[in-house]
């Protein structure tokens, strides 16, 4: 088998803080060149394991693996690692063009030749023009590229994203993550990528990794992850999905394969507790017996067709095909 | 029907002169602004007009005369004596400053970037504290028994066999009044510099060593320019005590040694005050040279 320099594998990679384990000895090969999202609610262990990715944050046990290369006590800059930080910790006191030349810097390259690399950097993200403006004179959007292009300059094997988005207004994060993502597919290296929001993953994402309690719950494409899910949390987490016990176990079922039809011809009877339009769809949320909540998102026009209210009864039904087992 | 969130007026009150009074934003700044104001005007500005126009008068050695006159100023100026002192004055602040910039930097970055609870570090900055407990003065004659031709220091250094003979320059010299004056003063220091040093993101230090950045060069790259403002509001504080300082000089230096704030006392000592009053004139004026020229290298703004 050959593992190419972008290759990174976590083997038992576990941390604790004191008695509290914050990544529980995860074991994960992340696709070599691809864009992979860490997903998972605060406090699930994502952010923990990005950091010791980076060497921010020292290993309690297990190694990391990067082109096969144990990289798990080397220092942040010797990794083949590079961090984009949440608040992009650019360096208010330099200029654009300096914060981007900073690990040349460090490196003791000299002026001139730090400066062109760093405009070099600087057009890939194209911010040519605004090199001299100090990090406060800029927008958001810009500063989140100028730190891309710093950490980039050093020609990382694998980047690492601490909730790059967060920051941004919804607008520009979805503008942000289209950019994003070309640029991963321009530059050819892995991405890894800390969320917490299941739409940024699903969009960006080739391989999503969903962490939960300090431990990684499902891994894999992000279709299959979405489509496939094998827990309960999973399920919820990634939303769309209806979570149901049914006899036989639990099983989760799309909320768009969920149909409403009159009270006595559904699979189920329900409740209507609320409607939401949401544009394209409506989603109706009714109670059914042992007071089970089901989600079904009905295209508009087929709801307006057909509407129904709060306190109406409804029969809910779906093809059993659609349905799927749980493991936990 | 007025905006919501509008404040509801009487209908019989608006218009009225109270009201319009009430509304006018001018006004009303200028009016919380007036205590302050009247507090400066008062015990500021007024007694520096006051030792102005002294510092013009006439004065002989039994009586002072009301004038117009600028042989206060011509004496000062033409006085070798006075070039000395200042020449002391600037010595004084220079080396002070150096000490207490190196022993502040230090211990407020210790204490910012090296204690990792809050409760340790509001400890260990309340230590820092525990000498101005007690007045400058006693703090000041606390050295003389320490530093003194048979002090402990002396004895100390004689028993350890370091020196055969007491050393004299400990007490009553100039290293006496700088170190008094650094150990008066390190926390003026201390205190901006932490203050600045606590405001910097952390995070801004993990990207430097994400940048490969080693401690020094994380020191000097990131720390010490993100830690100026702090540096310049402490270099402002200790400058300015120390160039209008007279006691810790009279007494460390055991009244060998001048400065400018020694010079006036001496004045208003044989009741000189229009001389005292153009040499305080002057000092003022140096010191505010001095600020401006400081004030330029950083901006401060920020930080107040």
């Amino acid at each position: 088998m050959t593992t190419s320099k972008n290759d990174l594998e976590l083997v038992g990679v576990t941390k604790r803080y004191g008695a509290t384990v914050a990544v529980d000895a995860i074991a994960h090969k992340f696709k070599p060149g691809s864009y992979a999202c860490l997903l998972g609610p605060s406090g699930c262990g994502k952010s923990s394991t990005l950091r010791m990715i980076a060497g921010h944050e020292s290993v309690t046990d297990g190694a990391i693996l990067l082109g096969g290369r144990d990289i798990s006590h080397l220092a942040p800059a010797q990794r083949g690692t590079a961090m984009m930080f949440q608040n992009y910790a650019l360096f208010p006191h330099l200029s654009v063009i300096d914060n981007v030349g900073f690990s040349l810097k460090m490196q003791g390259v000299d002026t001139a030749k730090r400066r062109a690399k760093a405009g070099e950097m600087l057009e890939l993200v194209d911010l040519t023009a605004l090199g001299d403006r100090l990090p406060d004179q800029l927008s958001g959007g810009q500063q989140q590229r100028v730190a891309l292009a710093r950490a980039l300059i050093t020609r990382p094997d694998v980047l690492l994203l601490d909730e790059p988005l967060s920051a941004l207004d919804p607008f520009l994060r979805i503008r942000m993550r289209a950019e994003l993502k070309k640029l991963q597919k321009e530059l050819g290296i892995s991405f890894i990528h800390v969320t917490h929001g299941q739409d940024e993953a699903l969009a960006l994402a080739d391989e999503i990794v969903v962490m939960n309690n300090a431990v990684i719950e499902q891994a894999g494409p992000a279709q299959e992850v979405f489509n496939a899910p094998k827990t309960q949390f999973v399920a919820r987490f990634m939303g769309g999905h209806n979570v149901i016990a049914l006899s036989g176990g639990h099983y989760a079922i799309r909320a768009d394969a969920v149909d409403v039809t009159p009270s006595t011809q559904g699979v189920v009877e329900g409740h209507v507790t609320a409607v939401e339009y949401q544009g394209t769809h409506v989603s109706v949320l009714s109670r059914i017996a042992g007071d089970q909540e089901i989600t079904a998102l009905i295209p508009d026009g087929a709801f307006f067709a057909n509407p129904h209210s709060p306190g109406d009864t409804i029969g809910l039904s779906w093809d059993t095909s659609k349905l799927h087992q749980l493991t936990a | 029907m007025p905006p919501e969130g509008a404040r509801p007026s009487l209908p019989l009150l608006t218009g009225s002169p109270m009201n319009k009074l009430r509304e006018n934003n001018a006004l009303k700044g200028w009016m919380m602004l007036s205590p302050l104001a009247l507090v400066l005007l008062a015990f500021l500005v007024t007694p520096i007009i006051m030792i102005t126009v002294v510092s013009f008068w006439r004065a002989t050695e039994f009586s002072i005369i009301p004038a117009f006159v600028w042989e206060n100023y011509d004496f000062l100026f033409g006085s070798p004596v006075t070039y000395t002192v200042f020449f002391n004055t600037f010595k004084y602040a220079l080396i002070t400053w150096a000490a207490t910039f190196v022993i502040g930097f230090t211990v407020a970055y210790y204490l910012a970037f090296h204690i990792r609870t809050q409760t340790w570090q509001i400890a260990l900055f309340l230590l820092c504290t525990i000498p101005f407990w007690t007045s400058n003065i006693i703090r000041m004659i606390s050295w003389i028994p320490f530093l003194g031709r048979n002090g402990i220091a002396n004895s100390a250094l004689i028993s350890w066999g370091v020196i055969d003979e007491p050393v004299e320059w400990l007490l009553f010299s100039d290293f006496a009044v700088i170190l008094a004056f650094v150990h008066l003063y390190t926390l003026f220091m201390v205190v901006p510099i932490f203050n600045t040093m606590m405001r910097i993101d952390r995070s801004l230090i993990e990207a430097a060593r994400d940048a490969g950045a080693n401690g020094i060069q994380i020191l000097w790259n990131v720390i010490l320019p993100l830690t100026k403002p702090g540096i310049m509001i402490g270099t402002i504080f200790v400058v300015t005590l120390v160039m209008g300082d007279f006691i810790t000089v009279r007494f460390m230096s055991g009244s060998q040694s001048a400065n400018v704030g020694r010079l006036i006392s001496n004045d208003i000592a044989l009741l000189q005050y229009p001389s005292a009053s153009a040499t305080a004139i002057v000092l003022l004026l140096t010191v505010l040279i001095v600020i401006g020229i400081l004030l330029r290298f950083v901006d401060i703004r920020k930080e107040l």
